[in-house]
């Protein structure tokens, strides 16, 4: 790929912002987002933290200035308030100018409403309309209704790895000429469901999550959502538009191994990121600053680490840090929101801190970036696994 | 731009769709509106230990897959990209129930695992050792015409050489019952469930499996060559006959070379002037076809029609009972499939000999 899909706008709701710059203020100010949960009832409430967005579903309501009969999931709330401002901040004013798509994640779509309501459907009538909710595209539609955008809308659904597959998939539409610009990201509310699955697992930390540490317990869970515009080259030209930055790679690969455990030597994230390097026809040792997956469980982070030994064999790895201490593991959206911060720091040159890192694991020699650092940012590598062996790469570059 | 070609199909659905030759055995419903599938012998895919552990879209979901690998001849793939509605659905709703029902406490992993909507194309990797590119799509009635447009895409690109791509939904007891309370599905007990002439919202429902091997080259097995996939989120009734002629134009095509319309009727009365409007205008001297009659209607049902496009490019015969109307070719060379759900998540498919 010559010199990669430009981003020119980003949006973001997490639980260190509600907005990109609140988002950059949080991560270079040490300001974490993870707490004990408050807007779901859980008799896990006491042993869990969780990355929650501070905002309640009727002030999220109010925000978007939704009718009383809305529909909207939790999830679809955070989808559209992320999406309108990656709108915004690209400058569009005509939605269905050009040949534009929006392309989102999800991983159990719309579940905070159905499990709010599940047994109570039949009894109260207007509840009724939040059935569709739970349908996987369902916040797509939403969000594409409420962006007025007519045209191509899809969803993706592979676990953790959703939203960077959201991205690799819009770069791949405009670098094919199917589409001119494409909105591309996801998100994911925080769910009873979800909180439930992942403790029988067995990988949620009662303690804040610590990413490639040799004591990690697990991961806390988080919610988010974000997106970005991608756009064509002629239409960055043609409206003088700002790049923010590009995307340069992009791999994706199953790791063939188990449902929901990632292999022992990281082929799956060892073929995305090969695959990534291949597209952007970088080096790996150009690589000034790796987004790792890092959920702190200790099957993900010995994986991934494996990988990225193999990928740099003896060559040193790059500056490297989860951000997953700031955020939880906002699972389908957890690659869009790291996109954003991926491009933050191209922006801004810095190498994010790995919070809460203490000792170094004891299969290999990897220490991540502990504190904040100002460099210069050429090209991030940002990876994304999920259950079922997802793997996926991105690599974003400098414009 | 290396071209597309639909070299293996494979079809579990609420027909007899496998060991027969094109729906020979195919019975129209009248009566439930919501339709199982008929099972294919499970054991000879998937040994019972694996099997009993394995959601019903799954089990579905490998055996089409499996027979669609036969029918191409290929013993591996490149990529697998997935199209679901909502994904392993009965593991959804037991992992759900299980949570309230016990309130948050003796839970076991096992259904949250299987629930997630990449379980198919992941257990299909898995089976297969794939480490290759691996999506699942799950946007509504377009999900697998997103994943049709993605494979395309690889192979057009020279990402990958042969794609298995396939469209799997599953029935659950508890979904379907909340789809009859809010319309979806329609109303117990008012039979005869007929598609073309109902007067009545909703449709009959039904699950499937339907996976194809798509390869970038012809072979004595192609079935046909997959031309293009055009996916529309908000069109008006007025605008699908335009939205098509720019798509057949794109194409290089008029709406006089489409030798078969495949329509997706549902019997909801509400939305089938989507359908109806172009089988009694523009297409009224073309052989329109409909087939959720015989599927049931699902965010994957399009698949079905998917297969059986394939099948009458292969066999140049169109069984009398997807016929909407008599109008008949001499030879059918191209074949347009369109499909939408409540106005919404449009999709134009193009096929040809």
């Amino acid at each position: 790929m010559a010199k990669g899909v430009a981003i020119t706008g980003m949006g973001i709701i997490s639980a260190i912002g509600n907005s990109v710059e609140e988002n950059f203020y949080s991560l270079i100010e040490n300001k974490i987002g993870i707490s004990r949960i408050s807007n779901i009832s859980t008799v896990h409430a006491d042993v869990i933290k969780v990355g929650e967005i501070k905002k309640t579903n009727d002030e999220l309501i109010s925000e978007l200035k939704l009718n009383d009969d809305n529909n909207f999931s939790r999830t679809a709330m955070i989808g559209t308030l992320a999406a309108k401002q990656a709108v915004e901040n690209a400058g569009i004013t005509n939605i269905n100018e050009f040949r534009t798509g929006l392309i989102s994640a999800t991983s159990v779509g719309g579940m905070d409403m159905t499990e709010k309501h599940y047994y109570d459907y039949f009894e109260k009538p207007e509840l009724v309309k939040y059935i569709t909710c739970h349908d996987g595209g369902d916040v797509a539609d939403k969000i594409a209704e409420e962006l007025g955008l007519k045209g191509m809308v899809s969803t993706i659904s592979t676990a953790c790895s959703s939203a960077a597959n959201s991205i690799m998939l819009g770069a791949r539409l405009i670098k094919t000429g199917k589409l001119d610009r494409v909105i591309v990201g996801g998100a994911d509310a925080l769910s009873k469901f979800t909180i439930n699955g992942f403790k029988t697992l067995m990988i949620l930390s009662d303690d804040y999550n610590k990413p490639f540490d040799n004591n990690r317990k697990g991961l806390n869970l988080g919610e988010a959502a974000a997106f970005l515009v991608l756009e064509s080259d002629e239409i960055v030209t043609k409206q003088n538009k700002k790049v923010l930055a590009r995307v340069s790679g992009y791999g994706n690969a199953n790791d063939a191994y188990h449902q929901t455990a990632s292999s022992e030597n990281g082929d799956g994230a060892y073929l995305a990121m090969k695959k990534a390097f291949q597209v952007s026809g970088l080096k790996p040792s150009e690589i000034d600053y790796i987004n790792v997956h890092g959920t702190a469980t200790p099957n993900n982070d010995l994986s991934e680490g494996r990988a990225l030994r193999r990928i740099y064999e003896d060559e040193k790895v790059p500056d490297f840090s989860s951000t997953k201490p700031f955020t939880g593991h906002t699972l389908a959206a957890a690659a869009a929101i790291e996109a954003v911060y991926s491009v933050l720091a191209i922006q801004n040159n810095m190498v994010y801190p790995n919070l809460n890192f203490e000792t170094q694991m004891e299969e290999f020699d990897l220490t991540p970036q502990t504190t904040l650092k100002n460099k210069n940012i050429e090209h991030v590598l940002s990876n994304s696994f999920g259950f079922g062996g997802n793997c996926s790469t991105l690599i974003f570059s400098k414009s | 731009m290396k071209k597309t070609y639909i070299n293996g199909v494979g079809c579990i659905s609420t027909q007899k769709t496998f060991d027969t030759v094109f729906l020979e055995e195919a019975v129209v419903n009248h009566n439930e509106n919501v339709l199982a599938i008929v099972s294919p012998a499970y054991k000879d895919y998937i040994s019972p230990a694996a099997s009993r552990r394995m959601a019903k879209g799954v089990k579905n979901g490998i055996v089409a897959s499996a027979l669609a690998m036969k029918d191409a001849n290929v013993e591996s793939v490149d990529a697998i990209i997935t199209g679901t509605g909502l994904g392993c659905i009965e593991d959804s709703e037991k992992f759900l129930k299980s949570i309230l029902d016990n309130k948050e406490e003796f839970l076991t992993p096992t259904s949250f695992i299987q629930s997630t909507h990449n379980t198919v194309g992941a257990q299909i990797a898995l089976l297969q050792q794939c480490k290759g590119y691996n999506f699942t799509y799950v946007n509504g009635a377009v999900s697998f015409e997103s994943a049709l447009l993605d494979a395309k895409m690889q192979i057009e690109e020279d990402e990958a050489n042969s794609i298995l791509v396939g469209g799997v939904d599953e029935n659950g007891d508890y979904t379907t019952a909340l789809f009859k309370l809010n319309g979806r599905i329609k109303k117990d007990n008012s039979a005869p469930y007929d598609v073309l002439t109902s007067t009545t919202s909703g449709a009959v429902y039904g699950e499937g499996a339907s996976f194809f091997v798509l390869e970038n080259e012809r072979k004595e097995n192609t079935y046909a060559e997959l031309l293009d996939i055009a996916i529309v989120n908000t069109l008006e009734v007025n605008e699908v006959e335009t939205e098509i002629k720019s798509f057949l134009k794109s194409n290089n095509l008029e709406i006089l070379d489409v030798d078969a319309l495949i329509l997706g009727f549902d019997g909801n009365a509400s939305f089938e002037n989507y359908y109806k409007n172009l089988a009694e205008n523009s297409f009224s001297k073309t052989p329109v076809l409909y087939y959720k009659h015989l599927s049931g209607e699902y965010d994957t049902a399009s698949a079905f029609a998917f297969w059986m496009a394939s099948k009458i490019l292969k066999t140049q015969e169109i069984p009398e009972i997807i016929k909407v109307n008599s109008v008949t070719k001499p030879v059918y060379k191209t074949i347009l499939l369109y499909n939408q759900l409540n106005g919404k998540n449009h999709s134009f498919t193009l096929l040809s000999k």
